[in-house]
């Protein structure tokens, strides 16, 4: 989120799309139901389904599942066309008058350098053209047909109303009474603020889906302001930390990168990643890049990384491609991986066709899943009827399954969704033999360097030189690892004012990454962090609610990364004179010698209004970005492309380019995509509110709350069907088929699609075949293995099914407990539905 | 319930005429003709309510109990400050467990509720946070270490450290002989790419650093996590 | 742990009076549906909080679990789609107890001091008086309380009188997160739901209005509804509950018939029993009313 929970409350106008907060984040859509009651909001849902959200908008509109680009280039061509655009902040705080290389291009559904083969951009034309001195070119008139702001307008022009109404199905009339809403907060002093989570990620499309939105922020204004930002809603607790800390196959802590294979040095390594500045006298602070690199090795590798190793350079492994999960799992089904690791995690029902998982987890040699429950993942092998019918006995792989602590049991930090980091504490030691995360990664790795030792083995250096500083090495404690992500000086730092004068003595705890250097005298093991644990304690662990601004800020509530910063980007809540562009908003302020406020600045705090610094000082141009360079891989601006598999069978835009030309697909998963012939409905998974992904299944009371597997279908598909409310009924795609209870329903309508007649079905996710709820069968036994350009994440929320009723199909039994070491396997049987006495036994109407 | 006439009727004539109110049988007409139930069940019904009200009538029930709410059970509770583990909202949740943390309690939550100091969710919880306690006293939690060896169709109770002992056997074995020191063209890449790892997305940061640090060191580069997918 | 912030009012079949002279305020839970989400957290925030656990079910084609309140569910969110001229609503509404000002289970209550009413207007079932006879069923109005199979007792939301007599509100209320509940003096909740309306009313909900119906009393359980008109769109409703006329005519004339006929019965089935023995009844014939 660029802002924050409460800061929702401030908005004026809220689009959910692409998410169903109300169902997935309840208790975060309390202030939405806030700006509703106490700002007079209106709540757009714009959803396949008429959700949970949707019972409580002001204004609804159904879609296609897959085409929110087409919607929101059709927003973008509309409020362009009409100028509802906030001028003033496109003209100084995008790059809306920047000139782009003649050679950029977009036809026919591509843009300017692809390359078939590879499936893949050479994206040296998406660039803008710079003078001599390597700044770029603008033109403060926007005059130039290569202007930024032109090449956008020429490149929404094909999203007529007519043409979004017939790809979305969005009938146009709705459409138009949307964009009006939305145009609206195009004034300075209104608001426009968006709320979305996987709806719009998982999409082979999905990052664009959601730069298509930022760039409709960035026109309307709404960047940076309160009640404004472009808000993911996090799925999981601490997946905002994870990714901070950087535990993807690319990343590292603080969103720095991987190396490749051809960064054969630090020095190649930093000067591809440390950014040029692109316009003269911004910020650009990434620049800062090297200092954060040098600091993360020196808390890695503490002492072993010197200046004479390059920082234990070498010791970092070289990425020649991208092992994100959907990869990994590829390269598992080829026998590529011999041992996979699952700590808190759940693949098997985690990511798309879960019999290419299975048969890809067969070939293990070993399994180690980490988990305070019995996950499906860690009983992949085990035969649960039909809902995971494999042979034990060919199945050769080694499991272990090793029970964790949870939540209640252990202390620590989690990141959420507005980035503050929040402590908690244990409130009783876990049940048996349950172990913490830190204890058993750290036995894992003092057990292998221990046999490193003893034993020598393949490249033992990085093994050997770990920085261990920890009181009791078997299991560090929460306060020690945070205090090492924080980072501390390694020598005196003085103060860059006064030379003489020492600001942070050797050892102690650093407060700002502004200290951090790159000669080796700072250690910090995430950048973005750091300031979370400093001499004036933990950070984290403040509790105090006040807010003074009455903006929903609470600044000294926990602690929040970058710098405790609450709004991301709030230099641009401020015209460039530093006058808030809506005084009842007035978050920062300029006091004649330096920015200060209710929140910290985004920016440098002793820039004075006028300058020529710009509010986006992350990016080297110091504008927001409408066209986003080499940053995407499909592209400067979001495009059109149809699910892989889509109803149609082509896009309407550019039938030559169907779907996402650089989306993550593997060749021999693409036999297994389904045509509209055989699969003639769009299928689309998601959450319940009752319901947390596979873990609540696992607590009674939830499992009480939704018993048992559904898919939802419209009223219209369930007639021609002959689906009664109840029935049950098998859903097939080309991948597999699952069984569920029909829940008809008039929330999903059939919708006009290009002259045909889509209809929609609903997969909630959640069932499987461990845990307190009726057996069901993983959802993503249906979804195709194919995952965004950017972001690898699988198309989750788009794909092609066919329904029929299950005339012998039986209530699934509850699972028996798994507790540990349970050898029966739950029976799939029939099960007495409980008889009921005379004062319960009316059968009310209420059962739609 | 298995009564018959011969075990009600005592019990009925006694509460015929010990019976401060009068018993409403007439009812047996009324609900027998309104929903269907058989005298048989009316019987079992009202023999049971002579049963007991006559005890009460006959003053054997302690007056004060008539008065009685359910104990308030977290009196003396001890309370843990922490945050909801499911989605990002990161809801404020106080943990209530049984004692006071003297050396010879065995602490255990009984209850959480919602934080009201939490400034984003203010003491609420949705269906998922409200239900916690039973997500920590789930009866399919894994509470101790288990293998599956090849084949087999069963779990087996194992040690820690027979299990950290094999799986770091495992890890090293597959390491030494796959660890990749240069690339085709010479080029230093020190990488471990026959390994995968995900990493929790409910586990703490500490945890979380911890894990990146220990896996990089090994040269691990299939890493990922819930937030791809 | 007498409370004396829970003053009692009434008591079923008892006929010593209550003292009188205390006036605490009267408590009430107002229930929003139009901001109500149907999330289902004050389902399990009540059965977390009074230690029940419902059973798991099956789906039948609804969104609603269980499909009725239960003797482990004492609050449940039904959910009604209605259409009316192409326009979609999706009505959600939070049943439970409505604890009425005049309650019709209380007064149909045989066992003494089973039912309670507290002067704040919560009304509490003291489970161990219950003698399980279920006529607080037929004289509820709203058709709330549920039979226990397990030990042949009645329940229902007690609007966690243990928590509201220490100071706390109820689960439900705490844990809703939209403010769909609210909790507070009955006056305070009427003030809120008034604001409430005027919102309503402001956003087109012409006919939105409280539900605090007098035929009962008033409840100190309230609803805003937009459609206050039609009370019933809400899953049922009802637009003017009344307590069953033979609760009251139970209380008064029939009192002396009844002893009479119970005399009667008994007598019958004396002799009957003497004459042809005892009557069993086949199994078959319960599982027919199930």
């Amino acid at each position: 989120m660029t802002n924050t929970w409460m800061d929702i409350k401030n908005a004026n106008v809220i689009l959910v799309m692409g998410g169903n907060a109300a169902e997935a984040h309840p208790v975060g859509f309390k202030w939405v139901v806030e700006a509703k009651a106490h700002n007079k909001a209106k709540l757009i849902v714009v959803d396949p389904r008429f959700t949970r959200t949707a019972s409580v908008a002001d204004y609804y509109a159904p879609i296609r599942s897959g085409t929110d680009i087409a919607f929101l280039n059709g927003v973008i061509r509309y409020i362009l066309e009409k100028g509802q655009v906030q001028h003033e902040y496109v003209k100084a705080y995008t790059n809306a008058s920047f000139i782009v290389r003649e050679d950029f291009k977009f036809e026919d559904g591509l843009f300017s350098g692809y390359n078939e083969k590879e499936h893949k951009y050479d994206k040296t034309s998406w660039a803008y053209e710079l003078d001599d001195k390597g700044m770029a070119k603008v033109d403060e008139t926007l005059q130039n047909p290569r202007c930024v702001i032109n090449l956008l307008k020429h490149h929404v022009e094909r999203y007529t109303p007519e043409m979004v109404s017939s790809i979305t199905g969005t009938p146009q009339k709705q459409f138009l009474e949307i964009c009006e809403m939305l145009a609206a907060t195009s004034a300075p002093d209104r608001t426009l603020t968006s709320l979305y989570a996987l709806g719009w990620t998982q999409h082979s499309i999905g990052a664009q889906n959601i730069r298509a939105l930022a760039m409709l922020q960035l026109l309307l204004g709404n960047i940076g302001m309160p009640g404004g930002g472009v808000n993911a809603l996090r799925g999981h607790s601490n997946i905002q930390g994870l990714s901070d800390l950087g535990l993807m196959s690319d990343l590292l802590p603080g969103y720095m990168t991987m190396p490749k294979d051809e960064d054969l040095d630090r020095a190649t390594y930093l000067d591809k990643r440390t950014p040029k500045l692109l316009r003269p006298g911004q910020m650009n602070y990434f620049a800062n890049y090297p200092k954060f690199f040098v600091s993360l090795m020196k808390a890695w590798y503490g002492p072993a990384a010197t200046k004479d190793n390059d920082f234990a350079y070498d010791w970092m492994p070289k990425l020649d491609k991208v092992y994100d999960g959907l990869r990994v799992f590829d390269l598992m089904h080829e026998g590529k991986i011999n041992g996979y690791f699952c700590q808190g995690f759940n693949p098997l029902a985690s990511f798309p066709n879960k019999n290419k998982l299975s048969e890809s987890l067969s070939k293990l040699k070993y399994l180690v899943v980490m988990d305070p429950l019995a996950t499906e993942t860690s009983e992949f092998w085990k035969n649960h009827g039909e809902s995971n019918d494999v042979d034990a006995s060919k199945i050769q792989t080694e499991v272990f399954r090793l029970p964790t602590t949870l939540f209640a049991e252990e202390e620590g930090s989690l990141v959420n969704s507005s980035r503050w980091l929040q402590w908690h504490w244990k409130g009783a030691d876990a049940p048996g033999e349950c172990r913490t995360d830190v204890a058993i990664m750290s036995d894992l790795f003092l057990k292998l360097r221990e046999m490193y030792k003893k034993e020598g083995g393949a490249f033992p250096d990085p093994i050997l030189n770990l920085h261990w500083p920890y009181h009791d090495a078997e299991e560090a404690t929460p306060e020690e690892l945070a205090k090492e992500y924080n980072g501390k000086a390694l020598a005196d730092i003085m103060d860059p004012n006064d030379k003489t004068k020492v600001l942070i003595k050797a050892g102690q705890q650093l407060s700002s990454f502004a200290q951090l250097a790159d000669d080796g005298t700072t250690s910090c093991g995430t950048w973005i962090f750091c300031g979370s644990w400093t001499e004036a304690g933990n950070q984290m662990a403040r509790r105090d609610t006040a807010d003074p601004s009455g903006l929903g800020i609470a600044p000294n509530w926990a602690w929040a990364w970058p710098a405790n910063r609450r709004i991301l980007y709030n230099r641009a809540s401020c015209d460039p004179s530093g006058k808030p562009w809506d005084a009842k908003r007035k978050l920062i302020g300029w006091d004649g010698t330096k920015w200060g406020g209710y929140d910290v600045p985004d920016f440098k705090a002793d820039i004075p209004p006028g300058d020529a610094m710009n509010p986006f000082i992350m990016t080297n141009e110091g504008v927001g970005r409408l066209f986003a360079l080499d940053k995407m891989a499909e592209g400067p601006f979001p495009e059109h492309y149809e699910p892989f598999e889509n109803p149609l069978g082509t896009n309407p835009l550019h039938p030559k380019v169907v779907s996402n030309p650089a989306a993550r697909v593997f060749d021999k998963d693409r036999e297994h995509f389904g045509t509209n012939a055989e699969f003639p409905y769009v299928g689309t998974t998601y959450r319940l509110t009752e319901h947390f992904h596979f873990w609540t299944k696992h607590s009674k009371i939830n499992a009480s709350l939704q018993p048992e597997q559904f898919v939802e279908v419209g009223e219209a598909l369930a007639q021609e069907k002959g689906i009664a409310n109840g029935d049950r009924v098998i859903v097939r795609s080309k991948r597999g088929y699952i069984k569920a209870v029909a829940v008809v329903t008039k929330r999903i309508k059939a919708l006009d699609v290009a002259g045909k007649r889509v209809h929609q079905i609903g997969v909630p996710i959640h069932w499987g075949f461990t845990g307190a709820a009726r057996q069901g069968f993983l959802a993503n036994t249906l979804t195709p293995f194919v995952g965004d350009a950017n972001t690898q994440t699988p198309e989750f929320k788009s794909f092609l099914v066919n329904i029929e009723k299950d005339t012998d199909g039986k209530v699934p039994a509850v699972p028996e407990a798994t507790a540990s070491a349970t050898m029966k396997t739950a029976d799939a049987g029939d099960v007495d539905l409980g008889r009921r006495g005379w004062l319960f036994g009316r059968k009310r109407k209420e059962e739609v | 319930m298995k009564s018959g006439f011969r075990q009600d009727f005592p019990i009925l004539l006694k509460g015929l005429f010990r019976y401060n109110e009068c018993h409403p049988i007439f009812f047996y007409w009324f609900l027998s003709n309104t929903m269907q139930i058989s005298r048989r069940q009316f019987f079992k019904l009202s023999a049971a309510a002579l049963g007991s009200s006559s005890i009460a009538a006959m003053g054997l029930m302690p007056a004060q109990a008539l008065a009685e709410v359910r104990q308030f059970k977290l009196a003396r509770t001890t309370e843990t400050r922490n945050t909801c583990p499911y989605c990002s909202v990161a809801c404020g949740i106080i943990m209530y467990s049984i004692g006071d943390k003297a050396k010879n309690a065995k602490s255990e939550i009984i209850h959480i509720e919602g934080d009201p100091d939490h400034p984003v969710s203010r003491g609420s919880l949705c269906p998922k946070g409200a239900g916690l306690l039973e997500f920590v006293h789930s009866k399919t939690r894994v509470t101790f270490p288990e293998y599956r060896a090849p084949g087999s169709n069963e779990w087996k109770r194992v040690s820690w450290e027979w299990a950290v002992e094999r799986i770091a056997k495992l890890m090293k074995e597959d390491r030494d002989q796959h660890f990749i020191a240069k690339n085709d063209k010479g080029q230093t890449v020190n990488r471990w790419n026959t390994v995968g790892f995900l990493a929790a997305s409910a586990a703490s940061n500490e945890a979380g650093y911890l894990t990146h640090k220990v896996l990089r060191s090994l040269g691990v580069v299939a890493l990922d996590n819930q937030a791809r997918v | 742990m007498a409370l004396q912030s829970l003053d009692i009012w009434r008591r079923s079949a008892t006929t010593t009076p209550s003292p009188q002279q205390r006036e605490p305020i009267e408590v009430a839970k107002l229930i929003d549906v139009t901001k109500c989400i149907g999330c289902k957290a004050c389902q399990s925030a009540c059965q977390e909080w009074n230690d029940v656990r419902e059973e798991i079910g099956v789906n039948v084609g609804t969104y609603q679990n269980p499909h009725d309140l239960t003797a482990n569910s004492w609050t449940l969110m039904r959910f009604a789609e209605i259409e009316e001229n192409g326009n979609l609503e999706w009505l959600i509404r939070k049943d439970g107890c409505m604890h009425c000002a005049d309650p019709g289970c209380l007064k149909a209550c045989p066992s003494p001091g089973a039912i309670i009413q507290y002067k704040n207007g919560i009304v509490d079932f003291a489970e161990e008086n219950c003698i399980g006879c279920g006529y607080c069923i037929k004289g509820c109005p709203f058709n709330i309380p549920r039979l226990s199979e397990k030990d042949n007792k009645v329940y229902k939301c007690t609007l966690c009188s243990d928590r509201v007599s220490v100071g706390l509100e109820p689960a439900c209320i705490k844990a809703c997160p939209t403010q769909a509940l609210v909790f507070g003096s009955k006056d305070d909740m009427k003030d809120h739901a008034a604001e409430r309306i005027a919102e309503l009313k402001e956003r087109g909900f012409e006919n939105a209005g409280l539900y605090d119906p007098q035929g009962v009393g008033g409840t100190h359980v309230m609803y805003v509804l937009h459609h206050a008109d039609k009370p019933e769109l809400y899953n049922g409703l009802a637009k003017d509950p009344q307590i069953n006329p033979m609760v009251s005519i139970w209380k008064g004339i029939t009192k002396p018939l009844a002893l009479m006929a119970m005399a009667g019965a008994i007598l019958g089935g004396f002799f009957h029993y003497i004459g042809i023995g005892p009557n069993e009844v086949e199994e078959d014939e319960e599982e027919e009313k199930a």
